[in-house]
């Protein structure tokens, strides 16, 4: 009986201690080595976020620790023993005045929680946005993610741009999410928490990102065969490197004479159907925008680099690298698989 | 219908020709029988759903793992999820209610046992639907295909356009028949406890278990109608014409998430009730002292099951809903923690000034507290909306509801398990294996779900079926994995214990705990009528004011 209890007592403490030990190195973990870790916020929203959180850990922490001593301790305490085999124990059958305390505290803790909760939900989910806000269109589609800047005219795909948010004057993103099939769901941790997309049914997020660099998220609403290969990536950018970039996105498509063989068989396939590339025939909108393709440095949603390698693999048999992709394989001709990719690889 | 022998089907005994004993047992109507066909059901459905887990579990155990194909895997989590709460959990703790209810009130039988039977089958024929769907999901023409939805089948990935073929079909009319069955059961679980007490039984004085499988009962009622509407509002949408959920026609997903949801989150608390209830039971036994507080546990009970009916909406606080409809649902999931806070404490304080044995019933419910209370914890922790913002639909989520119902709702049921099989069999479980089963398990679900956590809060979805190398999930998912092997492990040991001790346990007699209530006063296992004469009680511990005439509950009372 004796041992039995004692490996309880044991285990017992060593699991609660490992559950936080777990919390806490997660909390001190290298953000270089994840890129998508709650504790390592960059942007307002995913900050308040983090200090409500730190803040319920601490109490729901107390809590665990008061309740887990008082467990171990009646377990240990109160075992039989073997000189009181034969005797029945006190029979207590209950304490009004024990009863309420343990109900009044509970209730005080919770209001507490609960004020704590509503003032950062307000905060973030009713956050005016200034008139120097980015305004971005994210579209989810089955298994990418479409973006358009209606104010400045851009249209890409999977790898979001977004300016630097400099404190004394800031520059929020602002995030309209819709979808074009099923649900999904924006989560870029260290940027704020997600929004689904759900059609039908227009959702607003926002994010100040006060650190330029590469955010990496992926969608987090199971929408189909490949959600898991529905990757996001964010670029957050000084305020020249996007300004640049949206003038990038802005110019028409190269046409390069070199490779008009390849965009003929862009033009003359059913690429057409599903893709634009700006001053093509090719108007499509159920797969991403491909004008200004070799700006990014994925494809398939993040699900492989952008090489030509990759790129021709792509074209000619999707299964390879996503399957499920809604993507069909081309069936090309090599000769017109080469010229089509060569031609691909001028889309600056 | 006559012996008071238990007998398991296909099993000769009392050389009885194994068809007639088939018989007997499909066309039972004995509460009795019909609770160990769902428990035997359900535990066979422990094993199927347990299978489908291992396989997830072995894709990602490493990034870019190619062990299953996506949908494959898609497969699994949707028949995972589905198998365990519909055909695993709730069968299994339908089948105790079945046993129970009627012995521990004193009565002979459920209130309709005509109903009983049609309800179990009706959730049985509910599971081979399910399954059917991997021989004839797409058509009989084509190879099969399990639904692969999820298990709350968002709208619109439950439309036509976007799953073909029937394997969504299949799980729709699953849930619909099976659905009806757990409606039948509740309705009789209700009016057998309102109407079949034995003479003194008041309410007041009803075994805790008997309370928490009536709120239960209720809840059932409540719950799992707008799952049924639901279900035949898609079948509308799929076959004639319908627009309720289909988007490309203007219809609303938001809508379909409210309808699941407001099932959903009662259903947890469904199945949490049984668990309160065998801890209810087992604690006090264990601790040889009355339960702590009963008026304040039944208070607590019934508090929880009309709060809980109003904080569906949390799993939906990243769908767009306003700030001040977020509010409401944060506070209403935190408040439910209250009462539940409160059962905790009750059974701390049972046990406080007892004298514990530490049989493997009492240390399962011990796991219990433990979890549980972790459980609730990182449950309030996600009822802050904007912490939710980050956690829901990763990980964490994951390792939390794993928590309340593998650590919670499981952990109890295998204590009643231990507890109530002198009952139904006559012999005693192994308490060897039993030690065995108890610390496998409890390693092995620390090692998965305490470690599952953590990639969760490293931005990990759920429902993927591969992820992408260096964002430190890899070494995290090799851990969860481990820990689900040796949980497998150790359900292997429960089976055979269940097995080996039927034919080789010890003798149990009637009473081996040396317990309180009224199943225990009968023999073991019971006779078909329950009880010679109907029994008449004077207090909450009937068989506590038999063994000490001197001190009976009843003065107190």
């Amino acid at each position: 009986m004796h041992s039995v209890r004692n490996t309880i007592v044991r285990t017992a403490s060593l699991s609660g201690a490992f559950l936080f030990c777990c919390m806490t190195t997660a909390a001190a973990a290298d953000p270089a080595s994840t890129g998508t870790n709650i504790f390592d916020p960059q942007s307002t929203p995913a900050r308040s976020i983090l200090h409500l959180s730190t803040f319920v850990l601490t109490v729901t922490g107390i809590i665990f620790a008061v309740v887990f001593t008082l467990l171990v301790y009646s377990i240990s305490k109160f075992r039989a023993r073997s000189a009181d085999a034969n005797s029945e124990p006190a029979q207590v059958y209950g304490s009004t005045q024990i009863e309420l305390a343990w109900t009044i505290i509970p209730v005080l803790i919770v209001v507490v929680l609960f004020l704590a909760t509503a003032r950062v939900l307000h905060a973030i989910q009713d956050a005016p946005m200034p008139t120097s806000a980015v305004e971005v269109t994210v579209i989810g589609h089955q298994f990418w993610w479409e973006y358009r800047y209606p104010r400045l005219g851009v249209v890409t795909a999977n790898e979001l741009h977004i300016p630097v948010s400099d404190p004394a004057h800031p520059t929020p993103t602002s995030l309209q999410l819709l979808s074009a099939d099923t649900d999904h769901s924006f989560w870029i941790p260290e940027l704020a928490g997600k929004t689904d997309l759900v059609p039908n049914h227009p959702n607003q997020m926002w994010m100040d990102p006060q650190r330029t660099g590469t955010f990496l998220g992926q969608c987090a609403q199971y929408c189909g065969t490949q959600h898991a290969k529905m990757l996001l990536r964010v670029s957050v950018d000084s305020p020249e490197d996007f300004a640049a970039w949206v003038r990038e996105q802005q110019r028409p498509a190269v046409a390069d004479e070199r490779v008009a063989i390849g965009k003929r068989v862009f033009e003359t396939t059913a690429c057409i159907n599903c893709h634009t590339i700006n001053g093509t025939v090719a108007n499509g909108r159920f797969g991403p925008d491909l004008t200004h393709l070799m700006s990014r440095s994925t494809i398939a949603a993040g699900a492989a680099p952008n090489t030509p390698e990759n790129l021709r693999l792509w074209i000619q048999d999707p299964e390879a690298i996503k399957r499920g992709s809604l993507m069909p394989a081309m069936q090309l001709s090599k000769s017109d698989l080469d010229a089509l990719t060569d031609y691909l690889e001028t889309l600056r | 219908m006559s012996s008071n022998a238990i007998t398991i089907p296909g099993i000769r005994v009392e050389g009885k020709p194994w068809l007639e004993t088939l018989h007997e047992w499909v066309t039972t109507v004995d509460h009795k029988r019909l609770g160990i066909l769902y428990v035997i059901y359900g535990l066979g459905f422990l094993v199927v759903g347990g299978v489908e887990a291992l396989i997830i579990r072995i894709q990602l155990m490493h990034s870019h793992n190619d062990f299953v194909s996506p949908q494959t895997f898609n497969r699994m989590f949707t028949m995972h999820g589905t198998t365990m709460i519909f055909f695993m959990v709730m069968p299994v703790l339908f089948g105790f209610a079945n046993y129970l209810v009627p012995l521990m009130i004193g009565a002979r039988d459920m209130a309709f046992p005509r109903l009983n039977a049609f309800s179990f089958w009706l959730s049985a024929f509910g599971g081979l639907l399910l399954y059917f769907s991997f021989l004839g999901g797409s058509g009989l023409y084509g190879a099969g295909s399990a639904p692969d939805v999820g298990w709350w089948a968002y709208a619109p990935l439950g439309a036509r356009a976007f799953s073909p073929g029937h394997s969504t079909d299949y799980w729709t009319l699953s849930l619909l028949v099976s659905g009806f069955g757990s409606i039948g059961t509740a309705i009789n679980i209700i009016a057998t406890v309102l109407c079949m007490r034995c003479r003194g039984m008041k309410l007041g004085r009803m075994p805790l278990l008997v309370w928490l499988y009536l709120v239960m009962g209720a809840m059932v009622l409540i719950a799992i109608t707008p799952l049924s509407a639901a279900q035949v509002m898609l079948l509308i949408d799929r076959y004639l014409g319908g627009h309720f959920f289909d988007t490309q026609a203007g219809g609303s997903a938001v809508l379909w998430m409210h309808f699941f949801w407001i099932f959903g989150h009662p259903e947890v608390y469904i199945l949490v009730m049984p668990a309160f209830a065998f801890l209810s039971e087992i604690i006090p036994v264990f601790s040889r002292k009355p339960i702590f507080g009963y008026p304040v546990m039944v208070a607590a009970s019934v508090a929880i099951g009309f709060v809980s009916l109003s904080v569906w909406a949390h799993h939906m606080f990243t769908v767009g809903m306003n700030s001040y409809a977020n509010s409401f649902f944060a506070i209403t999931t935190m408040a439910v923690g209250i009462p539940t806070g409160i059962k905790i404490f009750n059974w701390i304080g049972t046990m406080w000034g007892g004298r514990i044995q530490f049989k493997v019933p009492m240390l399962f419910c011990i796991g219990f507290l433990f979890q549980f209370l972790i459980a609730g914890l990182t449950g309030i922790i996600q009822a802050c909306v904007p912490v939710d913002w980050q956690l829901s639909l990763s990980y964490f989520v994951v390792a939390h509801f794993h928590y309340v119902i593998v650590g919670g709702i499981l952990f109890a049921t295998f204590g009643a398990f231990y507890y109530w099989y002198p009952k139904v069999t006559g012999r005693m479980l192994s308490e060897r294996l039993g030690k065995w089963h108890f610390w496998l398990f409890l390693i092995g679900f620390h090692l998965t779900f305490d470690v599952m956590h953590i990639p969760g809060l490293l931005g990990m979805p759920r429902r993927i079926y591969t992820y992408e190398p260096g964002r430190g999930w890899d070494t995290l998912n090799l851990i969860i994995s481990i820990g689900a092997f040796i949980q497998a492990v150790a359900i292997l040991v429960f089976v055979w214990n269940l097995v080996i001790s039927y034919f080789k346990g010890a003798e149990a007699g009637n009473d081996p705990w040396d317990a309180w209530t009224l199943e225990w006063s009968t023999s073991s296992p019971p006779p078909a009528y329950n009880f010679a004469t109907v029994p008449t009680v004077a207090s909450r511990r009937p068989l506590w004011d038999l063994k000490h005439p001197e001190d009976p509950d009843s003065q107190y009372e």
